[in-house]
């Protein structure tokens, strides 16, 4: 989508926006993200990189030092939390306690003055779009954990807002659950058309349930992409590092031709790689490769490619992949995924093989 | 609690001299209480056992002084003022002092502690020297001797009680609560009456009857402040016990008693009401 585009069907835009706690650090440094109606898009980062700040933001329980937030094309910057009309779903679901579920579910209705008929209706078809309507009667503390998360998403939908936030909505589930509940709820979202921005710090969470990712870290976006591009293409080491694995390799930018260059790592070795954050001969660089994209059959590799010799250290059988620790070019922390194949060789630790990978795998970003 | 078998000497004598201790503090705290309700049944008109009660005699008995207690003038109008000031006095200090503890939860409020410490200091303060301040302050604004002065002055003295106990329920307050009613919708207004107090509810009602018990058994500050035609039911039977030694002294102490026990069951059965709506609300 270009960027014009993408301004004009603009339904959240953050312009610019800053935000300081005391005047002197800022926790959000010059904000700039816009979504398109319909996207799902989630927030990623580390603890303290300034998420969920942005989230409360847009909620209204935090107001922006610097900046605009504008809903539908309307700063809210002024606008307080109740009358922004905007959903929410809390990391500790903050049910009513005092309330049962359905009293729980008619609160928004009951504030906008809804009919009591009209409030029955909204209420039964929020419940059983959860499926959760045999419990209209129970009390928040009468629910299991699962249950109250749902009804959590029920409450927050149930007045039928464009724009649903989430805040961690996942984390205290078990991880079965979790993973259900991560369908449910992207499933919901896109059926009932809604806006969703989903704050989370479980990057497998983020790269299924999302349309794009933002990458926080240090009050700034990283990386704004759709999930496939953040974990193929990251932009930086911080990024690469952060989503999924992955193997670093320091070296020194030897030589440029177009796509591909070549980089002298630190130990001496010699590798191929794709410039992504280098420009120059002699910038230093950091390389990324994910442990499913290296090569230990020579056989498949391109005709003149650099190859490494490795040390095998470490053989895990997972089931499904096979995970071995190499000792490479003097770092003993790479690792290579390889599927249970039926042919799949298993190494030994001991072993010494060669190892290669296709220069477009390998990004030479920034050295942090 | 029982006596593991291993127990030494040393041990089972602590073990059963803890009872004895423990059931000495309660034989003092309960008996002087205890021993005017059959004193109130008296027939004589003295404060001691007759040597027919002592024989449970029933001629040893009477509801005489109970029958003074509510028929006499000078016992009915007291009664009637205490009842008429204590209530309007407790919902003063629980609508003041709820406000006051909302207010210094929120974590912006500066000189929290100090302002804290002002508004508590009515329970802290000597009762005469606060009375004494009173009398000269109310003086100056033509409030002494009138029965809002009284009120004024009861709810000044519930609101530390209400303060401390609302403060106690606010910590265990989960503020995403309060979060949510407002992105549901609710203004402040709404989110404060439907949601944050019926969960503070318990702070709320025993800060409410620490206030009501305070105004209602208070002699020293009406003392000063009260008009003679605003004489309260402690302030009568401190002068009947200096006056005319009644046994209808008794009758009015056991019908208090009688009050403060309805009142604590009733604070007891809303706290466990309350106690289970909240049930494990997640933290």
């Amino acid at each position: 989508m270009a960027e014009g585009a993408m301004a004009n069907d603009a339904f959240v835009v953050f312009d610019r926006v800053q935000k300081s706690y005391d005047g002197v650090t800022l926790v959000v440094k010059d904000l700039n993200l816009s979504l398109p109606k319909g996207e799902f898009l989630t927030m990623l980062g580390p603890s303290g990189s300034g998420k969920t700040t942005c989230l409360m933001m847009l909620a209204g329980f935090e107001t922006a030092t610097h900046g605009e937030i504008r809903l539908n094309g309307r700063n809210i910057n002024t606008v307080p939390p109740h009358k922004r009309g905007i959903g929410m779903v809390f990391q500790n679901y903050a049910l009513f306690p005092h309330m049962t579920v359905a009293e729980n579910l008619a609160f928004p209705l009951e504030v906008r003055k809804l009919d009591k008929s009209v409030r029955d209706e909204k209420v039964k078809r929020a419940l059983d779009m959860v499926q959760m309507g045999a419990f209209a009667g129970r009390r928040p503390s009468q629910l299991s954990g699962g249950q109250q998360q749902r009804i959590a998403l029920a409450r927050a939908l149930v007045f039928e807002p464009e724009l649903v936030l989430m805040d961690e909505p996942l984390g205290a589930l078990d991880k079965q659950l979790r993973e259900h509940m991560q369908f449910e709820i992207t499933h919901l979202a896109h059926n009932l058309g809604i806006t969703t921005v989903y704050v989370t710090h479980d990057q497998t969470e983020a790269l299924t349930m999302s349309d794009r990712v933002a990458v926080f870290n240090d009050g700034r976006i990283q990386q704004l992409a759709p999930p496939s591009e953040l974990y193929e293409a990251p932009v930086n080491s911080f990024v690469a590092q952060f989503i999924g694995e992955n193997n670093r390799l320091m070296g020194t930018v030897t030589e440029i031709t177009g796509e591909t260059c070549v980089v002298r790592l630190d130990s001496g070795d010699i590798i191929d790689a794709k410039p992504v954050n280098v420009s120059k001969v002699g910038d230093r660089t950091q390389v990324s490769i994910r442990p499913e994209r290296v090569e230990t059959n020579k056989a498949r590799l391109r005709p003149g490619v650099h190859t490494l010799k490795a040390e095998v250290t470490e053989f895990i059988y997972m089931g499904d992949i096979f995970r071995t620790r190499l000792k490479v070019a003097g770092h003993d922390d790479f690792v290579i995924k390889t599927r249970n194949a039926p042919d799949q060789i298993r190494h030994q630790p001991g072993q010494m093989i060669e190892i290669g990978w296709l220069p477009e795998d390998c990004r030479a970003l920034d050295a942090p | 609690m029982s006596l593991p078998v291993y127990a030494s000497t040393g041990q089972r004598i602590w073990h059963y001299a803890f009872r004895v201790i423990c059931g000495l503090i309660f034989f003092f705290l309960i008996a002087p209480i205890v021993i005017i309700i059959p004193l109130s049944f008296n027939a004589q008109d003295f404060f001691t056992f007759s040597p027919e009660m002592l024989r449970l005699d029933p001629a040893g008995y009477s509801l005489k002084h109970y029958q003074d207690f509510f028929t006499n003038p000078d016992w009915q109008l007291p009664l009637w003022n205490s009842l008429a000031i204590a209530p309007v006095a407790t919902l003063i200090a629980v609508s003041l002092g709820t406000l006051a503890a909302i207010g210094l939860s929120q974590s912006h409020v500066p000189f929290k502690s100090a302002i804290m410490a002002i508004l508590i200091s009515p329970m802290i303060v000597p009762l005469i020297i606060s009375a004494a301040g009173m009398y000269f302050f109310y003086s100056r604004v033509g409030l002494q001797g009138t029965y809002w002065g009284v009120v004024l002055a009861h709810a000044v003295l519930g609101i530390p009680f209400v303060i401390i106990t609302v403060t106690a329920t606010l910590v265990g307050f989960d503020r995403s609560l309060t979060r949510a009613a407002a992105s549901l919708g609710a203004g402040p207004v709404r989110t404060f009456f439907m949601v944050q107090m019926p969960l503070i509810m318990p702070g709320v009602v025993a800060g409410a009857l620490f206030a009501f018990i305070t105004s209602f058994d208070e002699v020293v500050v009406v003392l000063f402040l009260g008009a003679p035609g605003d004489k309260t039911l402690p302030w009568q039977m401190f002068t009947g016990l200096r006056e005319q030694i009644s046994p209808t002294i008794l009758a009015a102490a056991t019908v208090l008693v009688a009050i403060s026990i309805a009142l604590l069951i009733t604070l007891e059965v809303l706290r466990r009401r309350s106690e289970r709506l909240r049930g494990m609300s997640p933290t």
